[in-house]
């Protein structure tokens, strides 16, 4: 790997971006492909990029030999939107499979530092600024309040994040949709919103809506997202 | 707003850091796994020619002879591809307890690039 490659790679992380690495396995250098280049390579490693993982390929070589593609992709970050109940639970489980969580709500009853023990806590209404969402982060809307909710979920659209859920349900989201679509948002863009948020296991409690959401945002963090 | 992006006992922030004290250095990747191999794909090891070493490609099974390899490399022996599993010959000493097999492949981190 030349030394150029690997302060790129380390400044491309920092910076919250994805790269690939792809060398010859063979032997002989390798080179920076970033997401979403104009590149030979770009259909496979669109594909890797979506997943996060990396993976040989076979026979990609300019002589025929096999590439490997290292792919470095941030780590996720999860802002969940509505200091209740639901997040209090879901925080700490999505810290355990590292994601770096964010609790967004502008009602500081609900977002006292107390009821949440070393998260990441912001009594602030959820501006783009505040929420600071890119392609590697997941965004929970649990609020149950469309003037806290709706613009965190519009924002996180227009960020390309890679998950977006919402609380409510299907006559609450029929509503939202309504909202949205006067709103200028297209059908493509509001089908990607996860509602009624989670993975349709018949949770019944706070603890169980926390295990389908974040059962669902591994499901798109590593399968793809919508 | 959120952590660091790249922890401190990130490999390859400890590879940069290396080379910039003037050590010699190799990377140390997985690229293939079969079976139950104890790190995914794609994870790394940073060796330095004195064997220093940080980061993981098995749960500490085969990391000695990674090690051996990689601090000829990172003194400028070509690139290659190693291979550890149950149905390796030396396995006895270096393989995989848990049966599973992997490659790993070793490059320079080069200084003059």
């Amino acid at each position: 790997m030349k030394a150029e490659d690997l302060r790129a790679i380390n400044a491309a992380r920092a910076a919250r971006e994805a790269v690939a690495y792809v060398v010859p396995l063979a032997g002989g250098p390798g080179r920076i492909v970033e997401r979403g280049a104009d590149d030979p390579l770009a259909e496979p490693l669109q594909a890797l990029f979506a997943t996060g993982k990396s993976r040989r390929l076979e026979g990609a070589a300019q002589d025929g030999g096999d590439l490997f593609a290292r792919i470095y992709r941030p780590s996720p970050r999860l802002v969940i939107v509505g200091a209740v109940h639901a997040a209090q639970v879901l925080a700490p489980m999505a810290a355990a499979c590292e994601f770096a969580v964010t609790i967004v709500d502008p009602r500081e009853a609900f977002a006292a530092a107390d009821r949440f023990a070393g998260v990441s806590i912001v009594a602030e209404w959820p501006d783009a600024d505040v929420l600071a969402l890119d392609a590697e982060t997941a965004v929970a809307t649990l609020s149950h309040d469309p003037k806290i909710d709706d613009p965190a979920l519009q924002i996180a659209l227009n960020a390309g994040c890679f998950y977006v859920g919402a609380l409510g349900s299907r006559k609450t989201h029929a509503k939202r949709v309504e909202r949205f679509v006067a709103a200028g948002f297209g059908e493509e863009a509001i089908g990607r919103i996860h509602a009624p948020i989670g993975l349709n296991i018949g949770s019944a409690t706070p603890a169980e809506i926390a295990v389908s959401i974040l059962a669902e945002i591994i499901e798109a963090l590593r399968k793809g997202g919508r | 707003m959120a952590d660091p992006a790249i922890a401190a006992d990130d490999p390859l922030a400890i590879a940069a850091r290396w080379q910039s004290e003037g050590r010699k250095v190799a990377i140390a990747t997985v690229v293939d796994t079969w079976g139950s191999a104890p790190r995914a794909v794609g994870s790394h090891l940073v060796i330095d020619s004195d064997g220093a070493f940080e980061g993981s490609v098995s749960g500490g099974c085969v990391e000695g002879a990674v090690i051996a390899e990689a601090m000829e490399i990172a003194q400028g022996a070509p690139a290659k591809v190693l291979e550890f599993g149950v149905a390796d010959e030396t396995a006895w000493e270096v393989g995989l307890s848990c049966g599973g097999t992997i490659r790993v492949f070793v490059e320079q981190l080069d200084p003059t690039a």
